[in-house]
């Protein structure tokens, strides 16, 4: 190849690069490595983290069932080696698979239309605000402090630098939203008001008073949904004008934290300030449906400087692996699953109230997790807890200086009985020994 | 004609409809395990005003419906593992399927990042090693693997630019972008806060250094240069660039996205640059999956550590650790720490290499020569500079029979490829973008060379052929303009679309 292209050593095609910016050496690099010691690499890893243990952490990241078809559709070549499906005669079936995505999101959340991924929930909710900000033109936002810690995090590290002003509103016994400060709080120049439902405690907020409030003002209300099954049972977020949803706990796997999909779903009139792609039904030359993207003009590829985001790879993947677990799940495995998730934390409840000294922290009404208040530090509960390979609650104090002794439990369809009643005789054992 | 086509023939695909067409009432196709617990009344739990009646719409289908569906979908896409994808800019290279089996392995796709870190020990070793491979990599001196995709590091990285200036005592207004970067850049930018302008490329396809040493002034935050650039030729003027912006007190900030060029044959880290992002979907081999997931970790010299996002992964005795809290950090970019399992894979392809991912460089440039060395003469180039990673050529000459880059594009899947990326740069009107990476065989560029001389000569004697191709696909040209003029976004119920109008 080299002399047909007429260079003496493949050096020369390096040519370009000036002399003294061309490494000398070879990179210090580990490997190479064989597959099968790559393998054995990352199994070593693997055993080095928590193999063994039973978990009770949620937070934003939910273990649910996912069934081996997924996965089987996921590795699929076709769908795993594919680009972004901007050539549309050769990537109708991700154009499809999109657009089937685009629609079971619209339909959990109760709006009209929904994009094609956003790169995860915290991302999302920041873009929904974002968006919110371009359609008001106003450059304040609520946001309720019951929104998960880091979602609120990023948008702080967007905001910053862009002159949106951020208010915190707070939460009242019930773990909701304190809708009489939000009421106090709201006026024509708040853009949009910002919560979580189930919320950061895992309490469902009352989507439909916060929108009226919001209303009130002109000001748009933006819903973040971390835990998407909770669709299954849970009113859906329609009064919402923007709805920020983590799709993670549809079929894809915690992975330390990534990768999951984030989804912008909206009403119809919004669709254009949306950020992100967008599949949409048409036709050939024949009259033939299709899919392509479409409403590329709001996008950075085209308006650049001007476009609703910069956001250019999306999550498309982990979409898929949602769409096909949505499809498999259908109308009523979603809802079963969620009952059962419902009837897991009620159970839990139940379970960790009988000890002494604890008890649940708010009365509002909960789906897979809630706050327990402990007699003593949670941290030290947990410390105790490993010894009987239980990852015990999320402590809350870091985030929340009020809520010292007070930890988040999370139960999912995946968590028996035994195991909660394991965490409940720990607990009391731990409790039994004095400080 | 037909016989030119050596690597493409017809085959029967099946039709399907969208997956809430095939619903029926009671069908699913996964059954969860009995409830162990008392089962429970929504209504009396959750109260009558939060339980949901039943999603209208929502699909009832069974496993083999669910996996017909998708394996026919899935038919109707190119991919990598169909054949060569030149796509310029993307860097479309074979995704080992070891790092799929890896990335799923239980201990690390079942973990979760608020775990104790004394049981992620595990986890963070495979995040330390693999930012210590792309610092060695890219010369650069401390790293986030936080942002989820280029254009998320890019963010970051400017942000880390606008923490410094401001520590220095000036965030300053402006952002330099070359009329060849990504679209990507001018949107960042905007959304860190700054004021975008644009610089022209001189007649070689490079940064005019005469012309930025005018325009870099007090108020020149940064600028962003793509190295290879998206031309797929090295800035030779690079260290030249970065004295002038460093002499005003502006920072250099690099586009890795063309680091296929460049790993293991020069580190970017002693081109002055301050700041760069890497595509680890492209370079580093993590699948493209129709669109994402990516990761776009951003690595910088040693002035900027201080800004990094939190948490920062330090290393105390042997243990590994989440910093949460460092005074001077531009914050957090992305809930829990950046897409973990994109990382493990970016790490198992480097591993596999080691120091040989420089034959992987060698091997992209020698393919992207061979392919321009062969089309030289066929299709006009608009720049003759040496081509890197990928080349540009335009549709110049076939333009005058009426065939233009999209054309050809379109025709090329036909012949059994995914097209080359049309129309970008912006700044070579008509573009075609081919980059065929390290992956293709001689074998495969020779047939992708035929192809593209066999369109050369169609355009001149069958335009038409070529203009309404393709030909061999499920559906030809789709109307976008109507998709966007009236927009279908999803499927509706029969009765509720109906009611709606």
């Amino acid at each position: 190849m080299l002399e047909a292209i007429g260079a003496r050593s493949i050096d020369e095609l390096f040519a370009s690069i000036p002399e003294a910016l061309r490494l000398k050496q070879p990179l210090d690099l580990p490997g190479p490595l064989s597959e099968a010691e790559l393998i054995q690499y990352f199994r070593e890893r693997a055993t080095e983290n928590s193999l063994g243990y039973t978990s009770f952490l949620g937070a934003g990241i939910y273990n649910h069932l996912r069934s081996v078809v997924t996965d089987t559709i996921l590795l699929r070549g076709e769908f795993l080696t594919s680009y972004t499906p901007y050539q549309a005669e050769i990537s109708q079936g991700t154009l499809q698979a999109i657009f089937e995505f685009q629609t079971l999101i619209a339909e959990l959340t109760g709006q009209d239309v929904a994009n094609a991924s956003m790169w995860d929930g915290s991302t999302a909710t920041t873009e929904a605000v974002l968006m919110a900000e371009r359609l008001t033109r106003r450059r304040r936002v609520l946001v309720a402090r019951s929104v998960h810690p880091e979602y609120r995090q990023v948008l702080a590290t967007y905001a910053r630098n862009i002159d949106l002003q951020i208010d915190e509103i707070g939460f009242t016994s019930s773990g909701q939203i304190d809708l009489e400060a939000l009421g106090a709080s709201i006026h024509n120049e708040i853009g949009a008001v910002l919560v979580q439902s189930p919320n950061f405690f895992g309490v469902l907020e009352p989507v439909p008073r916060i929108a009226q409030i919001a209303r009130g003002a002109e000001a748009l209300t933006i819903v973040a949904i971390a835990e998407g099954v909770s669709l299954g049972a849970v009113q859906p977020p329609a009064e919402a004008d923007i709805v920020a949803l983590e799709t993670q706990s549809f079929g894809i796997a915690p992975s330390f934290g990534g990768p999951y999909a984030g989804v912008i779903a909206t009403r119809e009139k919004y669709v254009r300030q949306m950020p992100g792609r967008l599949a949409g039904q048409t036709v050939d030359a024949q009259g033939r449906r299709g899919f392509c993207l479409t409403l590329a003009t709001r996008e950075q590829h085209i308006r650049r400087e001007r476009a609703t985001s910069n956001i250019c790879t999306n999550q498309a993947l982990c979409a898929l692996a949602a769409t096909v677990h949505l499809c498999l799940l259908g109308k009523q495995g979603l809802r079963e699953m969620a009952e059962q998730n419902i009837a897991k934390a009620q159970f839990a409840l139940a379970e960790l109230e009988k000890l002494p000294g604890v008890r649940r922290l708010f009365e509002g009404p909960v789906f897979n997790e809630f706050v327990v208040q402990f007699p003593r530090s949670v941290r030290m509960i947990n410390a105790q807890l490993l010894r009987d390979k239980i990852i015990g609650p999320l402590p809350l104090g870091a985030n929340y200086p009020k809520l010292t002794k007070c930890g988040l439990v999370c139960v999912t369809e995946t968590t028996r009985r035994e195991h909660i009643e394991r965490l409940a005789d720990a607990v009391r054992e731990t409790l039994a020994v004095p400080v | 004609m037909a016989d030119k086509i050596k690597k493409a023939a017809r085959h029967t695909s099946q039709n399907e409809g969208l997956i809430f067409e095939k619903s029926a009432p009671g069908k699913r196709g996964f059954e969860l395990p009995p409830a162990d617990v008392p089962a429970v009344d929504v209504r009396a739990a959750l109260g009558s005003d939060y339980a949901r009646a039943d999603i209208e719409g929502f699909p009832e289908v069974s496993e083999i419906e669910v996996i017909r569906h998708f394996t026919r979908l899935s038919t109707w896409n190119y991919a990598i593992d169909l054949g060569m994808y030149p796509l310029g800019s993307c860097t479309m290279k074979y995704n080992p399927r070891v790092n799929e089996h890896i990335a799923r392995l239980e201990g690390l796709a079942t973990e979760h990042p608020y775990q104790p870190q004394l049981l992620a020990q595990g986890c963070l070793k495979i995040l330390f090693t693999l930012q210590k491979c792309l610092l060695e990599i890219t010369g650069m001196d401390a790293a986030t693997l936080q942002p989820a995709a280029g254009a998320q590091g890019e963010l970051t990285g400017l942000l880390l630019i606008r923490a410094y200036l401001e520590s220095q005592g000036n965030p300053r207004k402006k952002v330099l972008v070359p009329d060849s970067a990504h679209g990507t850049n001018p949107a960042t930018a905007v959304i860190a806060g700054y004021e975008v302008e644009n610089i022209r490329s001189d007649a070689r396809g490079q940064i005019d250094v005469e012309q930025l040493r005018k325009i870099v002034n007090e108020d020149v935050a940064a600028l962003m240069v793509t190295n290879p650039s998206t031309l797929g030729i090295f800035e030779q003027r690079i260290a030249e660039v970065s004295e002038i912006l460093h002499a005003r007190g502006a920072q250099l900030y690099m586009d890795g996205a063309n680091m296929n060029a460049l790993a293991g044959v020069a580190q970017p880290g002693r081109f002055g640059v301050d700041v760069m992002h890497l595509n680890l979907h492209k370079t580093f081999s993590t699948p493209h999956g129709g669109g994402g997931p990516g990761a776009g970790p951003v690595l910088v010299k040693k002035h900027l550590e201080p800004f990094l996002p939190v948490p920062v992964l330090v290393e105390k005795n042997g243990q590994l650790s989440l910093e949460p809290v460092r005074p001077q950090s531009i914050g957090r970019v992305r809930a829990f720490g950046g897409n973990f399992g994109v990382l493990v894979r970016a790490l198992a392809y480097t591993l596999a290499y080691g120091p040989g991912i420089r034959q992987a460089t060698e091997d992209a440039v020698l393919n992207a020569n061979y392919i321009r060395k062969n089309l030289e003469g066929v299709f006009d180039l608009p720049y003759a500079s040496p081509s890197m990673h990928e080349v540009v050529f335009s549709d110049n000459r076939q333009k005058k029979q009426g065939v233009n880059t999209m054309d050809i594009a379109k025709r090329l899947i036909d012949y059994g490829f995914h097209p080359y990326t049309t129309a970008f740069p912006l700044i070579v009107p008509g573009a075609m973008m081919i980059e065929p990476t390290e992956s293709e065989s001689k074998e495969e560029c020779n047939l992708f060379i035929d192809a593209m001389r066999s369109i050369a000569e169609e355009a001149a004697t069958q335009p038409d052929l070529v203009k309404t191709a393709p030909h061999s696909t499920r559906v030809g040209r789709l109307d976008e303009v109507a998709a966007a003029r009236k927009p279908v976004l999803r499927w509706k119920p029969k009765a509720s679309s109906e009611s709606a109008g």
